[in-house]
C-alpha cells in the first residue's frame, strides 16, 4: 500500500464524503454530524424523479423534430410515445426508490436520456434506411421496434439485478465463477460451429438464436471486472508483500499473477482471433486500471502499455485487417472510396454537421454504413454538431464521474475497485468509439453504451449501471447500526471493510 | 485506493478532453473542407433533394421545372428541351451546373438571403426550404424561331428590347438537351457528357452568344461611325472612297469588297460609306480618329466590361492593342485583334436604337417566391449615353440605307429595319479560312422594338462565299418578322 495508515483507505475527506453532504441536506440542525442519530439523510429520490421525467421530455422532443423533420405525420402519438418512456423510466425509478434508495439520483436520469437518445437515433435511421434501395434488393428491417423491445427486457433485468443484489459484496463470493463463465462466454462464440455463431462484418462474436442474435462477450467483460475486483481484492496483500523488485519494480510472485496474466492472455488472444479488435483494447484498459487501482502502482501501467504497444505491433505485423485499420486511420482519404469509406464519411458528416449540426432528422446517416451500431455518433455529430456531440460525452462523463464519486466514497475495497472499474469501463468504451469515428485513435468496433443498436450491449450495460446504483447506494446510505463514535479517534473512522472470504 | 481511483477519475477527464478537442478539430476547425469534399455527396444531394425554383419564360412558359420522383433525390429537373439549354443551362448531379442553374443557384436552392424570412418558417415549420423562381425576360416563342432558324448551323441569336436592356432571345447553336444530364440515372449522365464532349462534337456545351468572341468584321463600322459622328461629322461628311489603299508603312493591301469603289472612287459620304460597308473609308477614319478616340466610343457601347453579367458572366468584347497605324487600320473595319460577343453586338444595335442611351442587358425580370409572390422585379438599367439622340438618329439613318444595300433573302415588306452586316475573316490565312457571317439591326426603325445580332460560324454552308448578307441576314429578318408579327 502506499498509505502509511495501515489498511488506511483515502483520507478523512473522503471519509466525510458520505456524510456531511447529507447532513447539509437534511434536516439535521447544522451543529450536527453525520452520525446523529434518528436521523436519515435524504435520499434525494425526487431529484431523480424530476430529472427522469426531464429526461424523458427531451426524448419527446428529439423524436417530435426527427418525425417533423422526416416529414412524417405528427400525431399525438408521439406524446403517448414520451409518455411510455417516461412509465418505463419510472418503473426503474420505483425500483432503485424500492432497492437502492441510496443511490446516486443522477445516474439513472443520465442512462434514461443516453439510452432514449439511441432509440429516437435508430429509429431515425430506419427512416432514413427505408428509402435506400440496399444490395440485392433486401429490404430494411426497422431496428428501432427491436430495440425498445430490448429496452424494456433491459430494465427488466435491471430491476432484477438490484432485488437480487441486495450487497455488492456477494459478487466477491462469486469472483471465480464469474471469472469462469465470463471466460466461457468470450470463447463460446469463437468456439461453436458458424450456424449458431455466425461471422457477421468480419468478427466471430455473436450467437444468433432465429431472428435475435447476442454478443456474449458484452456479459463477459462485467463478468471478468466483477472476477478481477475479487481476485485483487483477496490478493492485494499478496502483490505488495510478496514479490521480487526487478529495475525498480516490486512484482508480484509468479503463482498469484498466474491466473490474472492467464485470463487477460485468453481474453486479448480470444479477442485478436475474432477480430474484434475494440473489446480487446477494452478489456485491456480496464485490467489495467484494475491493477492499478488495487495495487496503487503506476508501475504496472507502465509495463502494461509496454505490453499492449508489443502486441499491438505484434498483431499489426500479422493480420491484414489490423494493418488496414492502421491505414485508414493515418489516411483514410488515400482510399475513399472503398476501405477508407467508412471512417471518410463519418468525418464528412461530423465536418458537414458542423458546430450546430444539420438538425435532427436533416442529416445523411444513410451514408455511413452501420449507422445506427458503431457510428451512431457520428450521426449524432451530424444532426446535432458539436454542440450536441460534446453534450453527449457529458453526459457519459457524469455518468462514469458519478460511478467513479461512488467508488471513492463506498468502504470496501472490492466496492471502490469494482466501482472504479465500471465507470472507466463507460469512459473509456466511449473514448474508443468515438475516438474512432472521429479519427483520434483507430476505428476498432465497439458500440457506444446506450446509444447503439444492439440487445446485449443494452442488457449488459444495464447490470452495469445497477451495480454502479448499487455500490453507490451503500456508499451513501447510513449505516444500519449507525453508532455515535465522536469519542473514537478520527483515524477509525478510515478503516475498510475488508472482504471476507466465502467459508 | 481512492489516490488512484482519483488518478482514473483524471484519466477519464482527459479522454473526455482528447474527444472534445478532436471533435473541435473535425467539427469546427476542418469542417469546410470536409463539406466541401468533392466526395461528399451529402451537399449535392441536400440540394437535390430539395424542390427547386423553376425557370419560367416571359410569358409564363415552364423552362425549367421539377417533377417529384420516388428515388432518393426525390426531385427531377425537367427542361422545356434543348433551344432553351443556352438560357437554363443544366443542373447534374454528376456534372454541376452551368448557365443560370449556375449563376442563381443559390435563389433556385433556397439558400439565397432574398428567401431568409421564408426559410426561417420552413426551419420552424421542419420542412426542407423550397427554391425560389426565375421569371426570365426571353420570349419563349422568339427564342424558338431563334433556335429554328439556327438549324443547320453554328452560330448565335441574341435579340434584345433595346428600351430596358431585355434580353428577349439568346440562341447558341449547337446546342444540348440539359434532360439527359439532369437524369437520376448517372450511366445515362455520363454517356450525354461523354458525347456533349467528344472530341469531333462542335462545342454544344459552348454557349456561344456569351462566351463566343468572334471578330465583329464590318459590324464595327457602327462603332467607327458613332466615333466620327461624335467628332462632329455628319451622316454626308466626305470620307476616303478609294477602292483599295495600303497600309501605312506595309506593302499589304486593303481592298474594298472585291475591290469596288466607294462613292466616286476618291471621296464618298460617311452614309454611302456604311451603307456599301467601305473597308477603305472606315480604315482611314479610324485612323484619323485614332485608337484612344475609338477605344473610348466602343467602350461607351459596353467593350472592355470585364464585369458584365446578366447574371452569367460574359466574355469581355475587346479591340486589342491597336499598336501600330496598320492595327487601327484593320481594328476600323473589324479585324485584327477586335473580338466581339454576340451578345454585346446586339447591345451596340439595341444602343443606337435606344437613341445612344445603352441598357444594362438582363434575362432575369423578376425574382419569385416558392410560393410564386413576387419579391423582386429587374428595373432597366441605363449604363450609360453612348450617344447623342441626333448622333443615333443619324447612325441609325445610315443603317436603314445599309439594309437596303443588303442582300440577302427574308426581307420584310412590312418593317422598316436598320441593320449591318459583316463578314469577319478569321484564322491563320484569311482567305483559305471560310468567314463569319454577322448581322446586327433593329426594327422597326422609327420606334426600334427588337435589336439583334446574328452570327453564323464560318458562313455556315456558304463557305468562302459566304457574306453577312447572304447567310445572316435571313436569319435575323425572320427572327424581326416572327417577333414584330406576333405582338
Amino acid at each position: 500500500m502506499g498509505s502509511p495508515v495501515p489498511g488506511g483507505e483515502g483520507t478523512p475527506l473522503a471519509a466525510a464524503r458520505g456524510g456531511a453532504p447529507l447532513a447539509a441536506g437534511g434536516n439535521a440542525p447544522s451543529a450536527a454530524s453525520s452520525t446523529s442519530p434518528g436521523l436519515t439523510p435524504p435520499t434525494k429520490r425526487g431529484h431523480e424523479l424530476g430529472l427522469l421525467a426531464a429526461a424523458a421530455f427531451l426524448v419527446t422532443i428529439a423524436l417530435i423534430l426527427v418525425e417533423a423533420n422526416q416529414e412524417q405525420e405528427l400525431t399525438m402519438n408521439i406524446v403517448w410515445l414520451g409518455l411510455a418512456y417516461l412509465g418505463l423510466l419510472s418503473v426503474a425509478h420505483l425500483a432503485v426508490r424500492r432497492w437502492a434508495p441510496y443511490a446516486d439520483p443522477a445516474i439513472l436520469p443520465c442512462v434514461a436520456l443516453l439510452n432514449g437518445l439511441g432509440l429516437v437515433m435508430i429509429h431515425r435511421i430506419d427512416l432514413a434506411m427505408k428509402d435506400v434501395e440496399l444490395p440485392g434488393g433486401q429490404v430494411w428491417s426497422a431496428a428501432a421496434p427491436k430495440q425498445v423491445l430490448w429496452t424494456a427486457i433491459a430494465l427488466v433485468l435491471f430491476c432484477t439485478a438490484l432485488k437480487v443484489l441486495s450487497d455488492h459484496r456477494t459478487l466477491a463470493k462469486y469472483g471465480y465463477t464469474c471469472g469462469f463463465l465470463g471466460l466461457v462466454a468470450l470463447v463460446l462464440p469463437g468456439v461453436l460451429p458458424s450456424f449458431i455463431a455466425p461471422e457477421i462484418n468480419g468478427a466471430k462474436i455473436w450467437l444468433a438464436f432465429g431472428a435475435f442474435s447476442i454478443q456474449p462477450g458484452e456479459f463477459a467483460k462485467i463478468l471478468l471486472m466483477v472476477f478481477f475486483a475479487a481476485f485483487l481484492v483477496s490478493k492485494r496483500d499478496l502483490f505488495t508483500t510478496a514479490g521480487r523488485r526487478v529495475l525498480g519494480l516490486d512484482l508480484p510472485r509468479a503463482r498469484d499473477l498466474g491466473p490474472l496474466v492467464a485470463a487477460w492472455l485468453v481474453g486479448v488472444s480470444i479477442m485478436v482471433l475474432q477480430k474484434d479488435l475494440g473489446s480487446s483494447l477494452l478489456f485491456f484498459g480496464i485490467v489495467l486500471v484494475l491493477l492499478y487501482v488495487a495495487t496503487e502502482r503506476a508501475a504496472w501501467v507502465v509495463v502494461g502499455v509496454v505490453m499492449f504497444s508489443v502486441g499491438a505491433v505484434v498483431a499489426w505485423k500479422l493480420f491484414g485487417h489490423v494493418q488496414i485499420r492502421v491505414q485508414n486511420w493515418l489516411d483514410p482519404f488515400a482510399d475513399a472510396t472503398n476501405k477508407g469509406y467508412q471512417i471518410v464519411q463519418s468525418l464528412f458528416g461530423l465536418g458537414t454537421g458542423g458546430l450546430f449540426g444539420a438538425g435532427l432528422g436533416g442529416g445523411r446517416p444513410d451514408q455511413i454504413p452501420e449507422a445506427n451500431t458503431d457510428f451512431i455518433t457520428a450521426v449524432i455529430g451530424e444532426e446535432l454538431g458539436f454542440v450536441g456531440l460534446s453534450a453527449v460525452l457529458l453526459i457519459y462523463t457524469v455518468l462514469a464521474m458519478r460511478g467513479l464519486r461512488a467508488a471513492l466514497s463506498v468502504r470496501d475495497t472490492f466496492g471502490k475497485l469494482l466501482g472504479g472499474g465500471l465507470a472507466f469501463a463507460v469512459a473509456f468504451q466511449i473514448f474508443i468509439i468515438v475516438g474512432g469515428v472521429t479519427k483520434l485513435i483507430p476505428m476498432t468496433g465497439i458500440t457506444a453504451p446506450f446509444l447503439s443498436k444492439g440487445g446485449s450491449s443494452l442488457l449488459a450495460n444495464y447490470i452495469l449501471v445497477a451495480l454502479l446504483l448499487r455500490i453507490s447506494d451503500a456508499a451513501r446510505a447510513p449505516k444500519t447500526t449507525p453508532k455515535p463514535r465522536p469519542q473514537q479517534p478520527a483515524i477509525a473512522d478510515q478503516y475498510t471493510v475488508m472482504v471476507e472470504r466465502p467459508k | 485506493m481512492n489516490k488512484p481511483l482519483r488518478r482514473v477519475g483524471l484519466a477519464m477527464m482527459a479522454m473526455m478532453v482528447l474527444l472534445l478537442g478532436n471533435a473541435t478539430y473535425v467539427q469546427v476547425i476542418k469542417s469546410d473542407d470536409y463539406r466541401k469534399n468533392p466526395l461528399n455527396r451529402r451537399v449535392v444531394l441536400d440540394q437535390y433533394s430539395r424542390e427547386r425554383g423553376q425557370i419560367i419564360a416571359s410569358g409564363g412558359e415552364p423552362l425549367a421545372t421539377v417533377e417529384r420522383t420516388t428515388d432518393r433525390l426525390r426531385y427531377l429537373r425537367k427542361y422545356a428541351g434543348p433551344a432553351f439549354a443556352p438560357v437554363t443551362g443544366y443542373f447534374s448531379t454528376v456534372y454541376g451546373t452551368s448557365g443560370l442553374e449556375r449563376a442563381e443557384d443559390d435563389l433556385l436552392n433556397g439558400s439565397d438571403d432574398r428567401l431568409f424570412a421564408r426559410r426561417v418558417s420552413a426551419l420552424i415549420t421542419g420542412r426542407d426550404p423550397k427554391g425560389g423562381s426565375l421569371q426570365l425576360t426571353v420570349n419563349a416563342a422568339l427564342q424558338q424561331v431563334a433556335y429554328d432558324k439556327l438549324q443547320g448551323v453554328n452560330g448565335s441569336v441574341v435579340a434584345i428590347r433595346p428600351q430596358t436592356g431585355e434580353i428577349l432571345a439568346m440562341a447558341s447553336t449547337p446546342t444540348f438537351d440539359p434532360n439527359a444530364l439532369a437524369s437520376h440515372d448517372v450511366g445515362e449522365q455520363q454517356a450525354a457528357w461523354r458525347q456533349l464532349n467528344a472530341a469531333d462534337a462542335e462545342l454544344p456545351l459552348l454557349n456561344r452568344s456569351i462566351a463566343g468572341l468572334y471578330a465583329p468584321g464590318s459590324t464595327f463600322k457602327l462603332i467607327v461611325a458613332a466615333a466620327a459622328l461624335a467628332e462632329g461629322k455628319t451622316k454626308d461628311s466626305e470620307v476616303d472612297g478609294r477602292p483599295v489603299i495600303t497600309l501605312p508603312g506595309t506593302q499589304t493591301p486593303l481592298p474594298n469588297f472585291n475591290d469596288s469603289n466607294c462613292g466616286n472612287g476618291v471621296t464618298a459620304t460617311l452614309q454611302e460609306a456604311l451603307a456599301k460597308s467601305c473597308n477603305t473609308a472606315f480604315a482611314v477614319l479610324a485612323n484619323e480618329l485614332g485608337p484612344e478616340k475609338l477605344r473610348r466610343t466602343a467602350a461607351k457601347f459596353g467593350f472592355d466590361d470585364s464585369d458584365l453579367a446578366i447574371p452569367m458572366g460574359v466574355e469581355t468584347s475587346r479591340l486589342g492593342p491597336m499598336k501600330d497605324a496598320p492595327a487601327v487600320y484593320q481594328t476600323g473595319i473589324g479585324q485584327r485583334d477586335a473580338l466581339v460577343t454576340p451578345l454585346e453586338n446586339a447591345v451596340v444595335a439595341a444602343t443606337i436604337a435606344n437613341g445612344g442611351v445603352r441598357m444594362r442587358p438582363h434575362l432575369v425580370q423578376k425574382i419569385l417566391a416558392p410560393d410564386l409572390q413576387v419579391i423582386s422585379e429587374t428595373d432597366p438599367d441605363e449604363v450609360t449615353d453612348a450617344m447623342k439622340p441626333d448622333e443615333a438618329r443619324a447612325l441609325r439613318d445610315m443603317m436603314i440605307e445599309s439594309e437596303k444595300n443588303t442582300a440577302g433573302g427574308g426581307k420584310l415588306s412590312n418593317v422598316v429595319i436598320a441593320s449591318k452586316t459583316g463578314t469577319a475573316e478569321h484564322g491563320e490565312d484569311v482567305k483559305k479560312t471560310k468567314p463569319h457571317a454577322w448581322y446586327v439591326g433593329f426594327a422597326p426603325a422609327e420606334k426600334p422594338e427588337i435589336a439583334i445580332a446574328v452570327i453564323v460560324e464560318n458562313g455556315g454552308d456558304a463557305g468562302l462565299a459566304a457574306t453577312g448578307g447572304r447567310v445572316a441576314a435571313p436569319i435575323g429578318r425572320a427572327v424581326i418578322g416572327s417577333y414584330l408579327g406576333s405582338r
